[in-house]
Order: C-alpha cells, then structure tokens, then sequence
C-alpha cells in the first residue's frame, strides 16, 4: 500500500457564512451601567442610590432597555440569592466598609466621593460579570434585580424560561 | 543498579553484537533527563557478548553461576517494591565453579516478543533490560542495560471523522470536526469550528492536548493529567455562520501512542480538549478522545544500513510481527 509522504492539511470545507449574519448585530449585545449615585436623606439615615441601565438583545431577557435604582444592600441580596440557588461562583462585591461607618472621622465615611466612586466601579463590574453567566441569566432574582422597578423580597424564587 | 559490597573483584558488562549499526532512540528518564538507548522492536533478536573482567589478575572469582536475563516490566511508582514482569526470559552462561581469568560469553535471545512499547511516566514506568549477573555467596554482582522499544503500527483502515454539534441551551451552539479519529505522532490535525449561536462574548478560543496517565484497579484508579499542549485557534468574538479553522501540528509535542490498559495496569490516553473563553475568563469546553500511533519509518529501495535491517525485522519471523500487528489493529479500534 502506497502511503502518502505528506499530509493533507487543506481546511475542511465550511458553509459560508449568510452577510446578515456577518455584519448584523451580534446575538451577544449586554451592556449593563451602574452611575449617577445619590445620596438621599439626612443624618445617620443617609444612603445612596445607582442607577443600573441594561440595554441587551438577549431574548432571555424581557425588556430589551431598562432603568432602575439600586442601593448597596440590594446588590447583597442579589449575591445571596444567587449563592444560595444558582450553581454559579458569585464573584465579589466592593468592600462593605464598616469602617467608614463608625463615627469619629475625619471626613465624609461612606459618603466621601472618592468612595461613592470606587463603589460604583466595583458594582458594575460585579453586576456585568453574573449578568453574562448563562447560568446567571436563568435566575428569577437576577431579572427582579435589573428589570422591576422595586425588588419584592418576598418573592418565590426560581427559574426563568426562555 | 550494579555494585554492592565493598571492591569488586570483577567488573561485568554487556555489549550488542550490533551496537555499531543499530539506531538509538531518545527516552526520558524518571527525572526528566533525556538518554539515548539502542532500539528494538517487537520480534527482533537480542544478541551479544558478557564480557567478565577480573580487577586483580591472580585471584580467582568462585561464583554460583552466571547467567543472563532479558526483562520486560512494569513498575507502579506508589508500589516499587512489587515489579510486574510480563517478559522473563533467562540464559545460563556458566555453571557454578570458579574464573581464573576474565571471560567473554556470547548470548542470544531469539525472536523476543516485545508486546508494549516503554514507557516513563508521572507514576508508572514500562521498562525492558538485560541483566547480567554474578551469582556468589554474599553478594551478587550485576549489571543492567536499558533498551527502548516501540511498537508501530500502519494506517488503520478504519478513520472516521469526529464531528459533533455541542453548546449550552439559548447560549452557545457549536459544531466541531476533526478530521481523523485515529492520528499518528508526526500527524496534523485539521478541523474547523462552527458556530451556530453565540450569545456569550467570547473572547478568544484554544485548543489542548491533554495526556491522561491511569495507574490501579478498581478502587484505587488514579488519573494523572497533563497538558502537553495549548494552541490558540481564534482571537476575538466570533458571530452566527463563522468558522474557524484548525491545523495543528502534532510533531513538535512529546506525545507517545495511546495505550491501553497495557498488561491490566496502565493506560495513556489523549484527549483534544476544545476551550472557548469569555469577557470574564469564564471557560467552556469541549474534550474529546483521539488515538494516537506510531508510524514506522518509510523504507526506502535504496540498500542503506537501515533498510536491510528494517527488512529482516519484517521478514525474520512471520509469526510474531503478524501478533504485533493483530494486537496494533486491535489497539486501534
């Protein structure tokens, strides 16, 4: 039997590619921001809010566009629900800076500028790394979280179906 | 693995009768150094001298008898004392009496079958020697020689494609292809990917040898893995109908033919293992088993060295190299 000396290294063959596909929009557009923070009330009953807008054509998804404020202990929710029912290792909040909260100190605490900002920086990364998680994406709690207006946390929890 | 005691009164060695002609081939050794050892292949005869030198002339080596040993065995790391020898073949070269000056006895072990091919590996280590030993009252005086063999196999007939359609539901649907099933150490693997749906943002996507080392029975299995290779096929975020291309080189890895559950205590097995990964370094992955073989060199018409010797080992004993090459069928299938 005659064996060849070379081997063959030409590419499979492959359908081509449909245009639409090539240069439409991609299937994976999610984009999550975490801005504008403000801080409501007075005193020691302080606390400030973000603005989370997602814009996705993921079909997951409900609403393609949506707006809602969140406050520091809404993303602690968030990461306990997805602790406890989804199989997914939560990646890590910004720090919960009790420090800061003590009194006696020299500035601002929790409501200096430079903390609101590294803050903000923090969760939204946090909320853009579980939101791409396809097993993330499943979770009741993670659509409450970025779509509904308020977060109902006597909600049934569960999973979301396409 | 030679002299005990204290001053040897003899010196023992061993010498092939076609040490100048026959090839030597690179083996690792258990600490990752690389030596070279003469090659054999299965059904191939072992012949040569022992030469016993004594190191005082004048005085005399009783001994109870000298004889020589071809081996073949497997040694588990985590059970060194217990050696499996699945090849033991023994010549006696002197009876029990007395040297007065040093000797050289011929030997010769006809046809020896070489079933597997050596191996050194993370916990197991197929080995085959001669030995040649001294046998006296308190201590025996011996001397190992190391010989590499490989087993080679020709192009099996049957080599399919693997070609699979895999992903995570409304996520990520790909379908992969290679090209063979079976492929031999200088191969090329040639394979595309292509995506069906991308939902995630990928990132880029890679390819893996990965070599899986399994040592014991039963119970106490133990797999080492080992990624001998990772070779990046696609930079960037692909799209719904793209296909990426996959040639990949097998020749520049230290790869070894797939082995399988050799003497019922080992198996080295190699997997393909496709990795996407994502804008958060989230990995997803696909790992698929290829065999691996060992091809035998071309020969050539011209009468080189090499080719009369690689004719005599094909044409010296019908019998045993048509058990090699049944065994290889069947490794292969």
């Amino acid at each position: 039997m005659s064996e060849p000396t070379v081997a063959d290294t030409r590419r499979l063959n492959s359908k081509p590619q449909d245009l639409t596909d090539a240069y439409g929009p991609p299937s994976n557009f999610l984009e999550i921001d975490v801005y504008d923070p403000q801080t409501i009330g007075v005193g020691r009953n302080r606390f400030t809010t973000y603005e989370v807008r997602m814009r996705t054509n993921l079909p997951i998804f409900k609403l393609k566009e949506s707006c809602v404020r969140r406050r520091y202990s809404d993303f602690e929710w968030l990461k306990n629900e997805l602790e406890r029912d989804s199989k997914i290792v939560v990646p890590p909040l910004p720090g919960k800076a009790l420090k800061r909260q003590l009194p006696f100190r020299g500035d601002e605490g929790i409501f200096e500028e430079s903390f609101i900002e590294e803050r903000r920086a923090g969760l939204e990364q946090f909320i853009n790394r579980i939101a791409g998680h396809p097993l993330a994406q499943n979770e009741r709690c993670l659509h409450i979280f970025l779509q509904e207006e308020s977060i109902d946390r006597n909600y049934i929890p569960g999973k979301v179906r396409q | 693995m030679s002299f005990f005691g204290f001053g040897q009164t003899a010196e023992i060695d061993i010498v092939l009768n076609d040490a100048e002609t026959r090839k030597k081939a690179e083996h690792k050794t258990e600490d990752g150094k690389k030596d070279k050892y003469f090659l054999f292949y299965d059904g191939e005869t072992v012949s040569g001298k022992v030469n016993v030198t004594l190191k005082i002339p004048g005085k005399r080596l009783e001994h109870y008898g000298i004889k020589i040993e071809f081996v073949g065995q497997i040694e588990l790391y985590y059970d060194r004392g217990n050696h499996h020898e699945f090849v033991s073949l023994v010549k006696d070269l002197a009876r029990p009496g007395e040297l007065s000056q040093s000797q050289t006895f011929d030997f010769e072990f006809t046809h020896v079958e070489k079933p597997y091919e050596s191996y050194t590996g993370q916990n197991v280590k197929l080995r085959y020697f001669l030995r040649a030993t001294i046998s006296r009252r308190l201590n025996d005086i011996s001397k190992e020689m190391d010989i590499v063999v490989q087993t080679l196999c020709s192009y099996p007939e049957l080599n399919s494609s693997i070609k699979m359609e895999v992903g995570i539901e409304d996520c990520l649907h790909i379908e992969f292809e290679y090209n063979k099933s079976k492929y031999h150490l200088r191969d090329v693997i040639v394979g595309k990917i292509y995506f069906l749906l991308v939902r995630i943002k990928i990132k880029h996507m890679e390819i893996d040898i990965i070599k899986r080392e399994t040592t014991g029975t039963g119970p106490s299995v133990y797999h080492e893995n080992d990624t001998i290779a990772k070779y990046e096929i696609m930079d960037g975020a692909p799209v719904r109908g793209e296909s990426i291309p996959i040639r990949l080189f097998l020749a520049g890895y230290e790869l070894t033919p797939t082995m399988r559950d050799i003497n019922k205590k080992f198996s080295v097995r190699y997997y393909l293992n496709l990795v996407l990964i994502d804008e958060e370094e989230r990995r997803y992955f696909k790992q698929q088993e290829i065999t691996l073989w060992r091809k035998g060199d071309i020969v050539r018409r011209s009468m080189s060295q090499q080719a009369t010797i690689a004719a005599q080992r094909f044409e010296g004993s019908n019998s045993e190299s048509a058990s090699a090459s049944a065994q290889a069928k069947e490794e292969n299938n």
